[in-house]
């Protein structure tokens, strides 16, 4: 039996090197059923909870799609409007209740924290589908099954990851993961969105190369994969702050020019203008192909969690 | 020979080796403010032989509860609380960090679901004793500023 078996997915530290491999190869399994080229009821008669408390369209969307690739149910909301929430329920409440009528619950909430409370009231499997600026730990699994799939593994590709990877939740997770599997790391960003210390700590501890820069020029021609983030404006205190770096990094086909032939650029999307358009039509763009692993990777995780063996 | 500032006490609880200059933060965190019902004895920058300087709070008629022993911990990890019954040491403890703080200290993530009407205590992991450092189980930020943390 799996030791997948039941689990929550609260953060991907809670990963281990071998758990993250066991996702990856089942989710290339899955990628025959993801795209309807066979059919799957392995999770016929089960059903998913999706509660949705802020919206999300690739995530929501990927999930829904993953169980029903799997012969499963979805239930669930997209928005808190009509619910019990407005009411003022408690969430540990909404999950009590949840808990009566799925086999599993994905939430995405706007609390830090929100998942690993989630768990604490519930025996049903809690699948972390975001926290506010919090974990997001499926987001970090479909950008490894990426690197993964695109590059054939982890060891020596030099990964940059480019824009704000001081508030970026994703960057944050996916490092700590890329650490493990012995990347080379460097560091994209403008002097006030530095990656937070206690990260670039981790990352020196396991020995590894590390670069920190604020120029794209630096990296362009040595990376392997380029992982651009959206600057958002949500998560600055101050609008003159976000003006400053906003637009810092743009890439496009002539910044690519520059590049090794088989680099690949990932986003987790969506993106506002730093990936320009034109980069869309080169072999260089993966983002899709990204959002689309969505699918085989959640497919995968419940495939572990609620059916077993995968 | 060593002066004696301080008249010993018949009931209560003696919280010594505090380190200088906590002592304060020690009576907040015992609630001690205007409407206290026994005497209650603060000796501050104390010559001390271990320490250098500590500080020593009296209260009478009190023991501490494990939970306010924990609160002390956060703040005077030297501590000792010595329970005094009928002027002998009934009892004596040196404080000692939990490895996780229930219950005793806010999130300082003001987006932490700990700080919302869940009905959870808030819970926190001691990742670090000296320098001490704690991190929130939900929000797994590091708390800042422990001792103005502490509920």
């Amino acid at each position: 039996m799996s030791s997948f078996r039941g689990r929550d997915v609260l953060s991907i530290r809670e990963f281990s090197r071998a758990d993250i491999e066991l996702v990856l190869r089942t989710a290339r399994k899955m990628v025959p059923i993801a795209t309807g080229k066979r059919v799957s009821k392995a999770l016929d008669g089960k059903i998913l909870g999706t509660l949705f408390f802020e919206p999300s369209t690739r995530t929501r969307l990927s999930f829904e799609s993953a169980m029903h690739r799997l012969g499963g149910q979805v239930l669930g909301f997209s928005s808190t409007e009509g619910t019990s929430i407005q009411k003022g329920e408690t969430l540990a409440d909404t999950i009590r209740m949840v808990e009566s009528y799925s086999d599993a619950i994905v939430l995405r909430h706007p609390q830090e924290g929100a998942a690993r409370l989630a768990a604490e009231f519930t025996e049903r499997p809690v699948i972390n589908a975001g926290d506010g600026a919090g974990q997001h730990p499926t987001q970090t699994l479909l950008d490894l099954y990426t690197i993964w799939d695109e590059k054939g593994g982890f060891e020596g590709e030099n990964v940059a990851l480019v824009g704000d990877l001081k508030y970026g939740r994703t960057v944050h997770s996916l490092t700590y993961a890329l650490a493990e599997f012995g990347a080379n790391l460097t560091f994209v960003s403008p002097p006030t969105l530095e990656m937070p210390r206690e990260i670039v700590e981790h990352v020196k501890e396991k020995g590894l190369p590390l670069k920190i820069t604020h120029r794209l020029e630096d990296v362009i021609r040595d990376a392997d994969v380029l992982y651009v983030t959206r600057i958002q404006k949500e998560r600055f205190p101050d609008a003159q702050e976000y003006e400053k770096v906003a637009g810092i990094y743009r890439i496009d086909s002539s910044v690519l020019r520059e590049a090794k032939r088989d680099l690949v650029v990932m986003h987790p999307l969506p993106r506002v203008t730093e990936i320009a358009p034109d980069v869309d039509r080169t072999k260089h763009a993966i983002y899709f192909k990204q959002a689309g692993n969505g699918v085989p990777v959640r497919m995968a995780l419940l495939q572990l969690i609620l059916g077993g063996a995968a | 020979m060593r002066e004696l500032r301080v008249t010993p006490i018949k009931n209560g609880t003696v919280i010594d080796h505090i380190p200088a200059g906590m002592a304060l933060k020690v009576l907040r965190i015992l609630g001690i403010g205007d409407n206290v019902a026994s005497t209650v004895t603060v000796a501050m920058h104390v010559p001390s032989r271990v320490m250098g300087w500590k500080d020593i709070v009296k209260v009478e008629d009190r023991e501490l509860g494990t939970r306010e022993i924990d609160k002390i911990a956060l703040i005077a990890p030297t501590a000792s609380v010595n329970v005094i019954r009928n002027y002998n040491v009934a009892e004596k403890h040196h404080v000692a960090l939990p490895d996780r703080a229930v219950g005793i200290l806010k999130c300082g993530n003001p987006n932490c679901i700990s700080n919302t009407k869940e009905p959870v205590e808030s819970e926190f992991v001691v990742r670090s004793k000296s320098p001490l450092r704690v991190f929130c189980k939900f929000c797994d930020r590091e708390l800042e500023d422990i001792a103005a943390h502490i509920v």
